[in-house]
């Protein structure tokens, strides 16, 4: 600790060695960031480190990219797998929903009032995740849940067609729950962009509203599009609570193995699982930084 | 005669699309609320053949709800003061004088949304459960460290209302304005920029209180007996009681948010987390 702010002193009076002000307040930002980095390098980067430091560290104790080859195994392969599979189809079709929602409460035309109240309840729903939002849909789409005894009274029993909630479909569906009202957040305010004029220009010039959405409002919002629908990924990537309240933490999912390698070593290699949850941030961290570039883009015309 | 057809035209597709934007909101209205209309009527069906609130008087009944949900609320306001205490002057001081820092600054507080709560609390339990940093020795030092894993959870949010607070009022002119008249750096930054920033602190505290206090994957394996793991715990041992656990959880999560739209009109920007 004493050496990093001996650092930082350094190189403050190097980089102010001319400044006009005396020194004594030039020491003070630099102690008002501090705690700051100090408490980032212990909650959360130490902590990464470690497990990125531990996943290098073979059997015998020397450094080794074993455990990363070994994430092609079956065990492992399948839990991403599934991560992925699910991720990817609620990013698109969360996205697809979300977009026409959002664009029913901005450019479709509904009464003001009705698009204020999708922005609350999408703030909501957005962060009405984990315990409560598996169990609300145990008691709407579980064995005995509301959805599923109306499908009996109309004579379709639905566990007994193949449908689970504690499935692909079932987790997808509870996933969408987030997924869709975080779409909707994003994408407004893109959407809000579209300017009037080019729409009018676009009319003007003779275009249906077809050739406006396919030639001009489509390729302007793609990016952000795009964009969000890789943050869906992300988001729905990372989710523990949500599986781990709803299957009992048994699903085959990344991030429930990890909770599994976490509560004992059911990988039977400590290694292996420092290597799992690396992976995970290496791919958290792609769709994060896709997503900005992509965010970034579409603010050329979106502004 | 060709301007006429044409506005004719416009005017069918208009409402055409005012037709399909209505189709779009119904049907989305009712995906998001059919599942808690059904919760909520199971939540009310606890006694045999009549409709009433026996789940909630339960739920509130049990021996572990009120600790558990009261140390939840403790812990997360002591997260929100931890955040604030952090950011602000982060925040105030890369606005003002170190510039060059704010890259880094603003990677930082990105991190818990590349960084899994479940990769999260995997390195911490690897980093502080043994020596040299045993710092999970006992249940009240590991609440400690997962009320600082929360302060850390709540950096994107808090960082960016704060930063949106501190651009949107004129922060040299503040300071040059206090230091003429004598104030120090404790002075400036605690009754002239702190108050200031009062609905940009008030919501990313709001958003971060949502986020954090039915918090599961941190608080489970670091075994705390929190709302998150109580409630994971409910939903597997008890039949109704989940049901009035669940809406009292959204209602509160719908409070803190109704809030920030009140405080913070016209603010926006709020991405989520903690899935």
């Amino acid at each position: 600790m004493n050496s990093s702010i001996g650092t930082d002193t350094r190189s403050n009076n190097k980089i102010v060695g001319g400044a006009r002000r005396p020194s004594r307040f030039q020491i003070g930002p630099w102690l008002g960031v501090l705690p700051f980095f100090i408490f980032s390098a212990m909650f959360l980067i130490g902590p990464t480190l470690i497990l990125g430091y531990r996943s290098l560290e073979g059997t015998d104790g020397a450094l080794t990219l074993d455990n990363y080859r070994q994430l092609t195994s079956e065990s492992v392969l399948s839990a991403y797998g599934m991560s992925i599979r699910i991720s990817l189809t609620t990013a698109i079709l969360g996205g697809l929903i979300g977009f026409l929602i959002a664009w029913a409460v901005s450019i479709g035309g509904l009464p003001r009032p009705f698009r204020s109240l999708t922005t609350t309840f999408s703030g909501v729903a957005s962060n009405f995740a984990g315990v409560p939002l598996a169990a609300a849909y145990i008691f709407t789409l579980g064995r005995v849940g509301v959805v599923t005894a109306l499908f009996k009274l109309l004579g379709v029993d639905l566990y007994r067609s193949g449908f689970s909630l504690y499935s692909f479909l079932g987790l997808t569906l509870v996933y969408l729950y987030f997924q869709i009202p975080l779409m909707v957040l994003v994408i407004l305010p893109a959407l809000d962009g579209l300017k009037r004029e080019w729409r009018e220009a676009a009319e003007n010039l003779g275009a249906t509203p077809n050739q406006y959405w396919r030639d001009i409002a489509f390729p302007v919002l793609t990016p952000s599009i795009l964009g969000t629908m890789i943050l869906l990924f992300g988001n729905a990537f990372g989710a523990h609570a949500t599986a781990y309240a709803l299957t009992g933490g048994l699903f085959n999912l990344a991030t429930l193995l990890i909770g599994q390698q976490i509560s004992g070593d059911v990988l039977h290699n400590p290694g292996l699982g420092y290597a799992v949850a690396m992976g995970m941030v290496v791919i958290m961290a792609l769709s994060i930084l896709v997503y900005s570039i992509l965010q970034r883009r579409s603010e050329r015309w979106l502004r | 005669m060709t301007t006429s057809v044409a506005s004719v035209q416009v005017k069918t597709s208009a409402r055409k699309q005012k037709l399909w934007a209505w189709v779009v909101f119904v049907v989305g209205a009712l995906y998001f609320l059919l599942p808690l209309a059904a919760t909520f009527y199971w939540s009310l069906r606890a006694e045999k053949d009549k409709l009433g609130f026996e789940a909630y008087r339960r739920l509130f009944a049990d021996v572990n709800f009120l600790p558990a949900f009261s140390e939840s609320i403790v812990n997360a306001l002591a997260a929100i003061l931890l955040s604030l205490l952090l950011i602000v002057p982060t925040a105030y001081w890369v606005t003002l004088r170190l510039p060059k820092l704010r890259p880094v600054v603003e990677f930082i507080t990105l991190l818990p949304f590349v960084i899994p709560a479940v990769v999260l609390v995997f390195g911490l339990i690897r980093l502080y459960s043994r020596p040299p940093l045993l710092l999970t020795a006992t249940y009240d030092s590991s609440r400690v460290v997962l009320i600082c894993v929360y302060a850390a959870l709540s950096f994107p949010y808090v960082f960016r209302s704060v930063d949106n607070g501190l651009r949107a009022m004129d922060v040299r002119a503040l300071t040059e304005a206090a230091q003429s008249l004598g104030a120090n750096w404790f002075t400036i930054l605690f009754r002239v920029i702190f108050p200031n920033l009062r609905v940009a602190l008030l919501s990313g505290a709001l958003l971060t209180f949502a986020i954090v206090i039915g918090e599961l994957t941190i608080a489970l394996f670091m075994a705390q007996h929190t709302l998150g793991p109580y409630m994971a715990n409910l939903t597997r041992s008890k039949v109704y009681e989940p049901s009035a656990m669940a809406i009292v959880a959204f209602a509160l999560t719908w409070m803190a948010l109704g809030l920030i739209q009140l405080v913070g009109r016209g603010q926006q920007g709020q991405i989520t987390g903690g899935h």
